[in-house]
């Protein structure tokens, strides 16, 4: 009798769950603010400045969607998530969407229950070494030290290339990314392995940059987006499109600085339709018809977010690599506004 | 008749042999005993030798003026050093450590409500005694000095100096008034520290003089239990059914209060101390109920404070803070905002309630069972026994294990950074490093924080110290 209260109850709560994520666009406009989970720190894809405001590539596309939803991309509040509460904040409603370096992947995609809409930034996972260890392939690394964060996929793709490639490691474990770096630098362990961005950037900032090198073998697919509930279709398209009108807009040349002369003067329908010129793109969603132009210009296209935030031109000078547009061999490829 | 070969003067005492004096004979009474410990002291010195010289260079070495941890190691190798200690870290991101992302022009809400705290526990601390009146004088000067140098508006300053300077008049013309400042202190601390309207906190106060007319109604005819809950229903009443149109009704009229501040922007030692206080605040009470509950002849009452003694301790408190921050959303109604810091402090309070009942049940316990027969034979009243006999002994018994207890709380603060908030340890530290500036930085923050944190606590441990030496009666 207890238990099938206790059940019914918790049935209605699921219930009640539902029906409130299946209106997450009302929930924002109502709102007035995006709830954006966002990273605990991680450079040059989200953290808060020396002044509190946060900047960074994640952080960006967080801006667009709330530029697209409210039309200013300062209504949007970030929520710091670690690794083990991010997905439940999002499942349980205390943030509307989740951009924050997660990985793609069949169980958390189908098990959570969550939605992955897009892929931001195209990741893999590689390896540093120091440059005297005279390895320069990582299947070079038999019986190696590696140094490894706990927990995360890094760990298992780790396994899995030493068992295919039929090579012995000793891993060393460590909490987080700054203590790996650390042991690392003491010499605790020969290599180093993290994302691909990860190692650029930890590279960038360590005191002798030129006596380490990246390996080239990345040896998994780290494919990292944002992320939202499943089951609310209409929310899940609206971040879907915000971040693809980002790529076009880099496609097209539509700039931050020029997207207004483009809206005065361009004839291509695309764009027109994008920017909200003609037809009735927006409303289609749910949004105001200038919603994508307010994305865009919030802070500028795919390529300038990339060039402000990770690009060769910032310390951590990521190249384009896979995220480059597909026009440009890469894979960042978005379907026709139409 | 006197004997002339007894020396009627005692001989000048000679100085002890150079082996039996000063330094040396200290040197061989505690370094030096025996083969053992003299091996160990010199093992000893060869290890303090050893890790000052792997440190001295990087704390002589110390950079104070930089924008990154790159400049800092220009500086250093311009220098001629081969590592030394960033410091610019802290000169550039000290704020965040100690506000969090607190708003820069609000500085000095917190820097007066932490000042006011001390004003508040003076009378607690230093009960009858002309130390508090001192402790007020000497918080009273620095946080106006902290104000002054945080920039803070002149007209805030003022008022701050007249308010002080009226707080220290009061600890010392009549100190024990100085009481009524602590009971207020919480919404005064409330109101400066998230803002809004001042009338929140002045209606959440109504209930409890709710509680209190309605317990001296009831007391006489229903007894101190079932008074208080009385009292405390009815006050539950008032603040989730009323309170919202007292608080309506009052700003309406008079709409004055702080621009109001949003938990998220909570962060470092602001957030460590937010954390901190109130849970330990709120968990001496609670600890003392649930020691007593502990004890207690009546079945229902034991059993529930045994199980939930042994439920919390037996869980770790990242457990409790993992439930506060992922299980309870998915059990309150969607889109609920509970917050996420009143969540913590909620389940960290009733942690170190559950350890404190177990410090006090000690102290209880220590007591013989003369002094419970005394007190019934003196015709006290339960509630009467414990107030005037029994909690007074106990409590002092169990100061050191309290105190030990609040200590480990108070480092225990940091753990939040596991769901997402912003503790000084590794939160603040995570954002900082974030920064390519100063991605890669390692000892600096520990040791900043670190040294902070050994202040705070030695402290408290010192102050209890001093109250064991103050309230010690017996003559063991």
């Amino acid at each position: 009798m207890k238990k099938s209260v206790f059940l019914g109850t918790l049935a209605a709560t699921t219930m009640i769950a539902g029906v409130a994520a299946a209106g997450t666009l009302d929930d924002v406009k109502a709102r007035g603010e995006l709830i954006c989970g966002s990273n605990t720190g991680l450079t040059g894809f989200g953290a808060p400045d020396a002044n509190g405001n946060w900047v960074g590539f994640d952080v960006a596309l967080c801006r667009a969607v709330a530029a697209a939803v409210l039309g200013d991309q300062n209504k949007v509040k970030f929520v710091p998530t670690t690794g083990e509460t991010r997905f439940t904040a999002l499942a349980s409603g205390e943030v509307d969407i989740l951009v924050r370096n997660s990985t793609w992947t069949y169980s958390r995609d189908n098990d959570l229950k969550l939605d992955f809409v897009a892929v931001n930034y195209y990741d893999g996972q590689g390896f540093m070494v120091k440059k005297d260890l005279g390895v320069s392939s990582a299947k070079e690394l038999d019986g190696a030290t590696v140094c490894i964060q706990t927990g995360t996929t890094t760990e298992l793709n780790l396994a899995d290339f030493f068992k295919f490639n039929n090579i012995s490691y000793t891993p060393v474990t460590v909490q987080d990314d700054s203590e790996a770096q650390r042991q690392y630098l003491a010499g605790a362990c020969d290599a180093y392995t993290t994302d691909a961005s990860g190692l650029a950037a930890a590279r960038a900032t360590m005191a002798d940059s030129e006596n380490h090198v990246i390996l080239p073998e990345i040896i998994s697919k780290e494919p990292l987006g944002p992320v939202v509930r499943h089951g609310d279709n209409q929310w899940g398209d609206i971040v879907r499109w915000t971040f693809f009108s980002l790529l076009i807009a880099e496609e097209k040349g539509i700039t931050k600085a020029n997207i207004e002369e483009v809206a005065a003067s361009t004839t291509d329908p695309e764009v027109r339709r994008m920017l909200g010129l003609e037809g009735n793109m927006g409303a289609m969603l749910g949004l105001d018809a200038g919603a994508f132009k307010n994305a865009i210009s919030a802070n500028g296209n795919y390529g300038e977010i990339f060039e402000a935030n990770i690009g060769s031109a910032t310390p951590i000078g990521l190249a384009r690599g896979l995220n480059a547009l597909w026009t440009q061999g890469g894979l960042q490829y978005a379907p026709p506004f139409r | 008749m006197s004997n002339s070969y007894v020396r009627t003067q005692m001989l000048p005492p000679q100085e002890a042999p150079i082996g039996e004096r000063g330094a040396i004979k200290w040197l061989r009474d505690n370094l030096f005993s025996g083969p053992l410990n003299s091996l160990l002291t010199i093992l000893g010195l060869l290890v303090v030798f050893y890790l000052v010289k792997l440190s001295l260079p990087w704390w002589l070495n110390s950079v104070w003026n930089a924008n990154s941890l790159g400049e800092c190691r220009d500086i250093v190798a311009a220098a001629g050093g081969e590592s030394g200690a960033c410091w610019a870290v802290i000169k550039a991101r000290w704020h965040q450590y100690i506000f969090g992302f607190y708003p820069q022009d609000a500085y000095w809400r917190p820097v007066l409500a932490f000042g006011l705290m001390f004003v508040a526990l003076a009378p607690v601390l230093y009960w009858n005694d002309r130390k508090g009146a001192i402790m007020v004088a000497l918080t009273a000067a620095l946080t106006v000095l902290s104000m002054v140098l945080l920039n803070t508006p002149g007209t805030v300053d003022l008022v701050a100096i007249v308010i002080m300077a009226a707080l220290f008049a009061v600890a010392w013309l009549m100190p024990k008034k100085l009481i009524f400042v602590t009971l207020l202190y919480p919404f005064v601390a409330f109101f400066l520290l998230w803002g809004g309207p001042v009338w929140k906190g002045v209606a959440t106060l109504l209930g409890f003089a709710v509680i209190v007319v309605v317990y001296r109604l009831l007391q006489s005819r229903l007894g101190v239990v079932v008074a208080t809950a009385a009292g405390v229903v009815a006050a539950a009443v008032y603040w989730i059914v009323l309170q919202g149109y007292v608080t309506g009704a009052l700003t309406a009229i008079l709409p004055i209060g702080l621009p109001a501040v949003s938990s998220d922007q909570f962060g470092g030692f602001l957030l460590a101390f937010i954390i901190g206080v109130t849970a330990i605040a709120c968990s001496l009470p609670l600890g003392v109920l649930l020691a007593l509950g502990r004890r207690s002849d009546m079945l229902l009452i034991k059993t529930l404070s045994v199980g939930f003694i042994e439920f919390v301790r037996g869980v770790p408190l990242i457990t409790l803070l993992f439930t506060a921050s992922l299980l309870l959303q998915y059990f309150l109604p969607p889109q609920t905002n509970f917050d996420l810091i009143l969540r913590v402090i909620i389940l960290v309070t009733l942690f170190s309630a559950a350890y404190l009942a177990e410090v006090i049940r000690g102290g209880l316990a220590a007591l013989p069972r003369g002094q419970y027969e005394a007190a019934d034979a003196l015709g006290l009243d339960y509630w009467q026994a414990q107030r005037l006999i029994i909690m007074p002994q106990a409590l002092k018994i169990s100061i050191p294990g309290i105190v030990s207890t609040f200590i480990g709380l108070f480092k225990d603060t940091t753990l939040v950074s596991f769901v997402g908030l912003l503790d000084p340890l590794r939160g603040v530290t995570q954002i900082v490093r974030a920064d390519i500036n100063w991605k890669g930085i390692y000892w600096e923050p520990y040791i900043f924080v670190g040294v902070i944190f050994f202040l705070i606590c030695f402290g408290m441990s010192r102050y209890s110290m001093y109250l064991e030496r103050k309230l010690k009666t017996d003559h063991r």
